[in-house]
């Protein structure tokens, strides 16, 4: 087993008795209907424990965002979920989010479940204070506290995230794009929610702030114990942060493993393009090929598997049927977790050597 | 969503009935520009009977009626269509290319050029239009016979201030996109980056700022043959409507509905056709509009609302097309 | 290799309007006092984060805007002269720009796109659709049938900046200026267009100057690197030096800070705070207010370009005074393996 040194694993994803946190089944999401539907998400699933760090890594078109946003009803029209089942368990008990009505979700939303958005720091109104901006979430949610509670209790959220309490009277375009996103976070966390769904939070920022914000994200999730869902095209800040990656590609999940071993091992020779496509600080350089063609058209998607006109290991089965998510013979005698939609990885079949690594 | 939805085709047949009304619209009238007057069963200026001095209701000899002096209205209706719609349209074009010509280079030059056009805009802009159009008007009418042509050119000098400062604005905004600056790296010359890069970009604001000109067009010149500014010998549908006022005003005759009406209902919906087609340019620009909503068959089918708010996303109840392995 | 561009103490200054909250109005020092030298036939990458001036440096280097102060140099001529001589500059230095969705025209057509810089240039020759067609196999954009008429909505994000760069290339210039040509593509496109990139001096002997926030992609494209912070250059060298072997504190925040799976340990940021404002910059080094190793010096006066090892320079006061160096104990240093 590889020791993971990053700060970010050192607290370990619990799994209370009760089970995980978040658990979808076969989502399907389409934008427009009949015909003319595109269907952005088929057939994913993601189980998220309590206070793990899950990374949704894909580029676009791949469906990431659309699924996360399903997951919490918020995707805009012409979005519509055509299938599957979402499972939230809160500590009241166990949700099916598809299924929520309106005041259900309502309580949910903020209390449990939190989502940044995508340039978060362009999501805050600019007329009113980020002061005011805070309050409002604490009025809306507990109409227990009063003003000055209130008050306080924003000035400890900015405080949580490394802003000094005085600015609780600046307007947002006082602010720079580090410190909005910061206050995005602080918003998002002042109920103490139990998920939060973050979708690119960092890729407007420069390299420094990104650093460390996601330092500061790091810090308040082993004090709070929060769920992160961390959706990003950058896959080599995932291997970093988060405890387990799942790779979205056309649309569809392809591959789903602890951050380390998809680094050291990946099995979907998607997975295994793209981590060869980010330059390495170190090392030799040399030329690297990455992955011929271009992320295809989600109206006009291949025949069997999505991938299959871009892949270098593809065969005559690739070509009609879509492989399922199966764990691999060798991992699963290893006991590891992870998941994969390959025809290479099925029993029986050839697997390529640099994708049927093993950890040692 | 994935793609932004692409425009294929300049031309896409309009969806949307609003849209197909005012097509068909603006066509009957422009149709009518062309051949009214050869349809017009009467020479309007003409008093068709000297003995009758009641206005006749309208009737089979005379669809529209006819006025205190026994001319036929449907005649007027025709002719002085022609002459309505040519000068609106005469003065929306010679507005368009005074507010092109002015708004764009004001917003791709900048500096002084912009500094002074602009106040030119804003001039013209705050003077009183109607009042001026009187004065100038009350010139030119001592001399010649006023011919369409003319008038339309005197109306465009009111109305090409405000699609200038439009344009201007566009423009200022495009000035910064890349594919300028790319043309100005290739060492295109600023005329052809103006007409060729900057301009097709703005068609549809164009097109737009048009059909405005036009309807103010409409408005101005059907305002000023009221008001008998302009001579009332030309038929037009203000003529029409100042005699029927003064007919009612010096001979104290009652106002009949078959005098006013038809002109006004004409100028209306002239006017509501170039608005109905003005949607039609905003869903062109704005794809979003075209698919707002999912249309009221595929929505009940699906047993979804047809409008979802913000937070609600719909689940649908039968199954997606699905190509799916099972686990 | 002899310089085919140099830069001499190049400076743009904006100034902003007088507005009722700034009466006397403000300048922006985007760009203060850069040398460059590009070596015909080599990459050169700038690096900077977003307001580091590398986008406005591109721009100068381009001839789009006019500096403040300071000469360019081409071939050795200065190219400051006015007028026709602007055209002649394109000719010779192209510039390609970050965003492929909008450095194109939505309304023309590929065909278009390349055609007006040979019209423009009087290379057009009797053959436009070949020459067309040459371009396009030169971006490996095959067969040009299937691209020439194609509008550029049509086309995916790195065509459209293949389309992009075989429009630069139409002029046949020298020298192609990049500013940040694959920050806007997917990342399993990004490699390819980097690698038309290097193909293309390979094959060409076409020298780039590549503008990048992402240090990664400069040391695997580049042959130097200079690093950009606050309008001034404070680094440059050989890229794998650079990299490997950071003498600035800013560069060496910078990698601190960059994504690096193969990273032993944990991350430990040399520095931290926000770039400054550069309406009213620090004074001295501009990197003092964040540098863990700053001194009294670093507030007072700008660090002069220093040497540190071969054909590697530094600007910072670390180097430039004797005993200094020795400070930076080697825990200081990142933590690097191979």
């Amino acid at each position: 087993m590889t020791v993971t040194t990053s700060s970010a694993n050192k607290h370990q994803p619990a799994e209370p008795a009760s089970g995980p946190l978040l658990e979808v089944k076969d989502l399907c999401v389409d934008y427009g209907f009949g015909d003319e539907a595109v269907h952005a998400v088929l057939d994913a699933s993601l189980t998220l424990r309590h206070g793990e760090v899950f990374g949704l890594a894909g580029e676009s078109g791949s469906g990431k965002s659309t699924l996360a946003y399903a997951i919490s009803r918020l995707l805009r029209m012409p979005g519509v979920i055509t299938g599957g089942e979402v499972t939230f368990r809160t500590p009241a008990g166990t949700v099916n989010l598809l299924n929520a009505g309106e005041a259900q979700l309502r309580d949910l939303r903020w209390t449990q479940l939190a989502v940044v958005v995508q340039s978060a720091m362009n999501a805050l109104n600019p007329v009113m204070t980020i002061g005011t901006q805070l309050t409002d979430v604490l009025e809306a949610h507990r109409p227990g506290l009063n003003r000055t509670a209130r008050r306080e209790r924003a000035a400890g959220l900015l405080e949580m995230v490394g802003i000094a309490a005085d600015r609780l009277g600046s307007y947002p375009h006082e602010l720079s794009g580090g410190m909005r996103q910061r206050v995005m976070i602080a918003m998002a966390l002042a109920l103490e929610p139990q998920l939060m769904i973050m979708d690119e939070p960092t890729t407007a920022l420069d390299v420094v702030t990104q650093r460390e914000i996601l330092e500061e994200l790091t810090d308040l999730r082993e004090r709070l114990g929060f769920a992160v869902l961390f959706i990003t095209h950058d896959l080599s800040l995932l291997v970093e942060i988060a405890d387990t990656i799942a790779v979205m590609y056309a649309g569809r999940l392809v591959e789903s493993a602890p951050a380390r071993e998809l680094y050291s091992s990946p099995r979907h020779p998607y997975s295994y393009g793209l981590l060869h496509s980010f330059p390495g600080l170190h090392g030799p350089r040399e030329r690297m090929t990455g992955i011929a063609g271009s992320p295809p058209d989600l109206r006009d998607l291949p025949s069997g598997c999505v991938f299959h006109p871009r892949c270098q290991y593809v065969m005559d089965r690739c070509r009609s049927s879509v492989p399922p998510l199966i764990t691999p013979e060798a991992d699963r005698r290893a006991g590891a977790d992870r998941l994969v939609a390959c025809w290479l990885h099925e029993p029986g079949a050839l697997t390529p050597a640099e994708l049927g690594r093993s950890e040692s | 969503m994935p793609h932004k939805q692409p425009h294929k085709h300049m031309f896409q047949l309009p969806k949307s009935a609003k849209i197909r009304i005012g097509l068909v619209l603006a066509l009957l009238f422009t149709l009518l520009a062309v051949i009214g007057p050869w349809l017009a069963p009467y020479n309007p200026n003409v008093s068709l009977s000297t003995t009758n001095p009641l206005p006749q209701p309208p009737s089979s000899h005379h669809w529209l009626g006819t006025t205190q002096v026994q001319q036929d209205v449907l005649s007027q209706l025709l002719v002085g269509g022609r002459s309505t719609i040519l000068v609106s349209l005469i003065a929306g074009v010679i507005a368009t290319f005074l507010a092109v010509g002015f708004g764009v280079a004001a917003g791709y030059y900048g500096g002084w050029l912009d500094d002074l056009l602009s106040m030119l805009a804003n001039i013209f802009l705050v003077l009183p239009a109607l009042p001026l159009l009187i004065v100038i008007f009350g010139f030119l009418s001592k001399s010649a016979n006023p011919n369409d042509v003319l008038i339309g050119v005197v109306i465009s000098i009111t109305g090409w201030a405000f699609g200038a400062r439009v344009l201007r604005a566009q423009t200022l905004s495009m000035r910064n996109r890349d594919y300028v600056t790319s043309a100005r790296i290739i060492g295109e010359r600023s005329w052809r980056i103006m007409a060729f890069e900057i301009l097709p970009n703005l068609v549809p604001i164009v097109a737009t700022s048009f059909l405005f000109t036009v309807i103010y067009g409409v408005g101005a010149y059907t305002a000023l043959s009221f008001l008998g500014v302009i001579s009332v010998a030309h038929w037009s549908w203000g003529t029409m409507l100042y005699w029927a006022q003064s007919a009612q005003a010096a001979q104290q005759v009652h106002i009949e509905w078959w005098w006013f009406l038809p002109p006004g209902l004409a100028v209306g919906l002239f006017g509501t056709s170039l608005a109905l087609l003005n949607f039609g340019i905003d869903e062109f620009i704005n794809p979003r509009l075209r698919a707002a909503g999912l249309s009221r068959r595929t929505a009940r089918l699906a047993g979804l609302p047809r409008r979802v708010p913000l937070g609600l996303t719909p689940v649908a109840k039968s199954p997606a097309v699905s190509t799916s392995g099972q686990r | 290799m002899t310089a085919l561009l140099e830069a001499r103490g190049l400076t743009k200054h904006f100034r902003i309007r007088a507005t009722r909250q700034n009466p006397r109005g403000s300048v922006v020092h985007a760009v203060d006092d850069v040398d460059l030298v590009v070596a015909a036939g080599g990459i050169t990458a700038i690096v900077g984060e977003s307001g580091s001036g590398k986008s406005t440096l591109a721009r100068l280097l381009a001839r789009l805007i006019k500096p403040t102060s300071g000469e360019l140099l081409l071939d050795g001529k200065p190219a400051t002269a006015r007028g026709r001589s602007v055209r002649a500059y394109a000719k010779d230095v192209q510039l390609v720009l970050q965003d492929p969705f909008s450095s194109l025209n939505p309304v023309h057509d590929v065909s278009y796109h390349l055609a007006r810089p040979l019209k423009v240039h009087k290379l057009a020759g009797n053959s436009l659709d070949q020459t067309i067609a040459d371009l396009l196999a030169r971006v490996s954009l095959t067969p040009a049938s299937a691209f020439a008429d194609k509008l550029p909505h049509e086309l995916s994000g790195g065509q459209r900046q293949r389309v992009a760069i075989a429009r630069a290339l139409a002029v046949a210039p020298r020298l192609l200026l990049a500013d940040e040509p694959v920050s806007m593509l997917d990342v399993s496109i990004r490699l390819g267009v980097l690698n038309l990139l290097a193909d293309l001096r390979e094959r060409d002997g076409l020298s780039i100057v590549y503008v990048t926030h992402d240090i990664a992609s400069a040391r695997y494209l580049a042959d130097d690197v200079a690093v950009m912070y606050a309008g001034r250059i404070v680094e440059s060298g050989p890229a794998a030096s650079v990299t490997d072997a950071p003498a600035h504190p800013y560069t060496e925040l910078l990698l601190s800070a960059a994504p690096d799976p193969d990273r032993a340990g944990a991350v430990s940021l040399r520095g931290k705070g926000a770039a400054p404002n550069l309406v009213t910059p620090p004074s001295g080094c501009r990197f003092h207010p964040r540098c863990p190793h700053a001194m009294r010096v670093c507030e007072e006066q700008v660090p002069a370009m220093t040497p540190v090892a071969s054909g590697h320079v530094s600007a910072c006061w670390l180097h430039a005074l004797p005993g200094k160096e020795e400070q930076r104990t080697s825990a200081d240093r990142p933590g690097r393996s191979a």
